[in-house]
């Protein structure tokens, strides 16, 4: 698990030689957190503009003769790469296209914020499974659950959605509650299974990732969830008055990213104020010594668990409430597991998750337009996520690349490693 | 206080306690065994169930009534558990726990083939073919882990295989290439891993789930731009050559599914028995062992602990490698976006339900293999038991023998504790 130290704060009071503005640069190239993060990102786009360039046929014929007539090479890869990473961009934060458009009159509002929208929309879940991640590590558990308890959280967030007839408000309330619990009971088991028998939670929540899934396309089969007018594995649809309230149509974003932020709260306030957070944390860094200070290490665990499961429950609930309005086989995507990498990201701190998820959904809404308009993969995409969190995990790694200094106060967080 | 964690268990288990593990288990085979003879025999119809020594339904074959069958079986589970539970001598434990587990498989297969048959030939060699990339998938791991290395990437080295095999074995239209590129793809997830874990001391587990997003982003991004426009030029490789060797292929049942069939079944079985006894009794094994259990007391007698690491992971990475190449070369003949579908975290259950071990991780991976075939032969004909219920059993049994239910599962101490040299 992660305990590292926030960026170095400048002195108030400066050192007699150094100025100001030497002091800050110098920090700026030390190994601190924040810049690992921002070089991480660098690389991972340098290594995906390599990638885009060596699976384009048309600008591979160009390196042919590269040594006679570079330029048309270099100018052709910089086309494709600029053409790529400015789609990215379009689509995840602003076009300025659409913001003139709205401006002159011809574009309406609603496209101008279409991008940001998307982000959102695409965050708000990864929000919950990040947090569910990152609660767990911080009490020395690997959640690596998250899809499957996203996955429950989907089901019986959905069934109570499509299912049970309650009134406007109460029966959204009620979904989520559902979500959540569901999410619970999912961690509530390796939880329990690592209290009693000390079974590792890794193993167990990866079996029950595959068991909710199954268990999932098995239900969607079952007469009363299925849509009897669809031939094809989908259930009914969710009823209006449990779905997240959402922007005016085509936004797409809806109340989702409000809980998220809200969820982050609490979960920074469990974490950092309360009495269990200060039990979690202990355990997380020395189950025996917390034993010794009287507290039930089996019963932190368990809980820890439920909350952790409970949070990614949500998750699920919030993806089939907000955006699938129906289950379906896949309708948890790959929520759990990009929740576990968001979670890495944000280096395991609550307001850290959110900025991390935000980025994530930056990246998969983005990544739409990048495959519309370039023609490039949505799959590059997770090649990005990816290379993100092995350079943020290996920040030495990071480190030698950029022959950057060693940090004055901040501790490289390096992922203390564990074994089953 | 009730903190109890797997080395404590060990501590309270008393050798005179009532319930101890026999009892317990004796107690389980009684309970499935009631079931077996109660619920499967009196769902069963009264008609013949036919095992058939062949590929279809001509030819020699074993049949029984299946309601019979079902409740005989059932009785033979009740009466294994019953010699456990008053207590038998202990090495007839294994043997009993064996029979009972079996007559239940039994029970429930005349259950669901009465009034039809089951070709044993087909459900054998479908069942070792599915368990292939399996066994491959949990040998690599036994060789990462039993050095010290968690190996949770072993999905991410199937498909980086796989999509080498299709890439390489198209372009260069013969096989071997594509074997080849198998190796060199899982060799590529598997230098990441060692890189990461071992010199940068990254959270294994962290690494392994992130290399395996990472292979399947980035076989799924090259499949996206290079094999599906063009799929005739990139992505269609050729088969292996399935071998038939003379005289033994006759064996009934055993013959056909070990002797006329492709190389990859040979591989596999022989690098158990090659892994095995390297384990025991070579200088490597002994060596890999003490890396595992104790890098600091393998580093004081003079062992290279990382290089030692190293080069396992890699040699790993060759035999996962070659597990990818099954799902190209051998199941189908083309490359597609994440086809390894969770293999290769059910090859990692295999290794943890085998306890480390090869020739564990041989009969958890065909255990699962059954499974997984006896699913498709129940939903082709019909049954009532939902064929994904019988997916999730190698989860489940995984599930369970973590938690310590069935028997005790301990991993190389030092599984995923990098190693530095103080």
């Amino acid at each position: 698990m992660t305990t590292e130290v926030a960026p170095p704060e400048k002195k108030e009071e400066e050192p007699k030689r150094e100025t100001f503005i030497s002091l800050f640069l110098q920090n700026l190239w030390s190994a601190n957190t924040v810049t690992v993060t921002f070089l991480s990102i660098f690389l991972a786009l340098v290594i995906g503009a390599v990638l885009i360039v060596i699976s384009d046929s048309q600008v591979l014929s160009y390196f042919e003769y590269f040594t006679s007539r570079p330029s048309d090479a270099l100018n052709a890869s910089w086309d494709l790469i600029s053409q790529a990473y400015a789609d990215l961009f379009k689509g995840a934060i602003f076009d300025p296209a659409a913001f003139q458009a709205w401006f002159d009159g011809t574009g309406t509002w609603q496209a101008a914020f279409g991008p940001i929208s998307e982000t959102l929309t695409y965050a708000a879940p990864l929000v919950f499974t990040g947090l569910s991640v990152a609660i767990a590590f911080r009490g020395g558990l690997f959640n690596i659950g998250g899809q499957g308890q996203a996955v429950i959280g989907c089901v019986t967030g959905g069934v109570v959605g499509f299912a049970v007839g309650l009134p406007v408000g109460l029966h959204l309330l009620v979904a989520l509650l559902a979500g959540f619990l569901g999410g619970a009971l999912w961690g509530f088991l390796p939880g329990l299974l690592k209290a009693r028998t000390g079974a590792h939670e890794v193993i167990t929540t990866i079996m029950l990732n595959y068991i909710a899934t199954l268990f999932l396309s098995w239900l969607i089969l079952q007469n009363g969830v299925r849509d009897p007018d669809r031939t094809d594995a989908i259930s009914k649809t969710i009823e209006s008055s449990a779905q997240l309230p959402a922007l005016p149509s085509p936004l797409r974003v809806h109340l989702g990213i409000v809980l998220a932020v809200v969820a982050t709260a609490v979960v920074a306030w469990l974490l950092n104020k309360s009495p269990f957070g200060f039990e979690l944390r202990a355990v997380g860094v020395n189950p025996p010594a917390a034993k010794t200070a009287g507290m039930s290490v089996a019963k932190t665990y368990t809980l820890l668990m439920v909350i952790a499961g409970g949070l990614a429950g949500l998750g699920g609930a919030v993806q089939v409430l907000g955006t699938a309005d129906k289950l379906t086989a896949q309708v948890a995507g790959n929520i759990g597991f990009d929740g576990l990498l968001v979670a890495l990201l944000g280096r395991n701190k609550p307001w850290g998750t959110l900025l991390a998820a935000i980025l994530y959904g930056a990246l998969r809404a983005g990544g739409n337009l990048m495959q519309v308009d370039a023609g490039i993969s949505l799959e590059l995409v997770t090649v990005l996520q990816a290379l993100i969190v092995i350079f943020i995990a290996a920040p030495a790694l990071v480190k030698a690349i950029f022959q950057l200094r060693a940090a004055r106060s901040a501790r490289l967080g390096t992922t203390m490693a564990k074994g089953w | 206080m009730s903190t109890a964690t797997v080395e404590d268990l060990t501590e309270i288990t008393a050798p005179d306690r009532f319930w101890n593990r026999q009892r317990r288990l004796g107690a389980a085979l009684v309970i499935i065994g009631l079931i077996a003879a109660i619920v499967f025999g009196s769902l069963a119809e009264s008609k013949t169930a036919k095992f058939t020594l062949s590929e279809d339904a001509e030819g020699a074959a074993l049949s029984i009534n299946g309601q019979f069958g079902a409740i005989l079986f059932g009785v033979v589970t009740i009466a294994a558990g019953a010699a456990l539970l008053a207590g038998v001598a202990k090495r007839w434990q294994t043997w009993l726990l064996g029979l009972g587990i079996v007559t239940f498989v039994l029970s429930f297969l005349c259950w669901q083939v009465a009034g039809k048959f089951l070709p044993l030939v087909d459900t054998v060699s479908g069942s070792l073919e599915l368990a292939l990339p399996l066994i491959l998938g949990a040998l690599a791991g036994v060789l990462c882990e039993r050095s010290g290395v968690v190996n949770v990437a072993i999905e991410g080295q199937f498909l980086m295989g796989a999509f080498g095999a299709a890439l390489v074995g198209t372009l260069a239209t013969s096989v071997w290439a594509g074997l080849i590129s198998a190796i060199v793809g899982g060799v590529i997830i598997a230098a990441m891993l060692a890189w990461l874990a071992i010199r940068f001391l990254v959270d294994q587990v962290v690494v392994g789930i992130v290399l395996n997003l990472f292979a399947l982003g980035v076989t799924g991004f090259l499949y996206e731009r290079l094999m599906q426009p063009d799929a005739l030029k990139y992505n269609s490789p050729p088969r292996l050559p399935e071998w038939k060797i003379p005289g033994l292929a006759d064996i009934p049942v055993i013959g056909p599914v070990l002797f006329d069939t492709n190389l990859l079944v040979w591989i596999a079985l022989i690098l158990v028995f090659v892994i095995h006894f390297g384990l025991k009794r070579t200088r490597w094994g002994l060596r890999t062992r003490a890396v595992g259990e104790h890098p600091t007391a393998a580093d004081t007698v003079g062992i290279r602990v990382r290089g030692l690491r190293y080069m396992n992971v890699l040699l790993g990475g060759v035999v996962a490698g070659i597990g990818g190449a099954y799902f190209t070369l051998v199941s189908t003949s083309a490359f597609n976006k994440n086809m390894t579908a969770g293999a290769g975290f059910i090859a990692l259950a295999a290794l943890i339900f085998g306890r480390w071990t090869p020739f564990g991780a041989l009969g958890a991976a065909l255990f699962f293999g059954f499974a997984q075939k006896l699913a498709n032969y129940l939903s082709a004909v019909g049954s009532p038991v939902p064929n994904q219920f019988l997916n999730m059993l190698p989860y489940i049994a995984t599930i369970i023998a973590v938690a310590g239910l069935v028997g005790r599962v301990r991993a190389p101490a030092a599984d995923g504790v990098p190693y530095v040299k103080s």
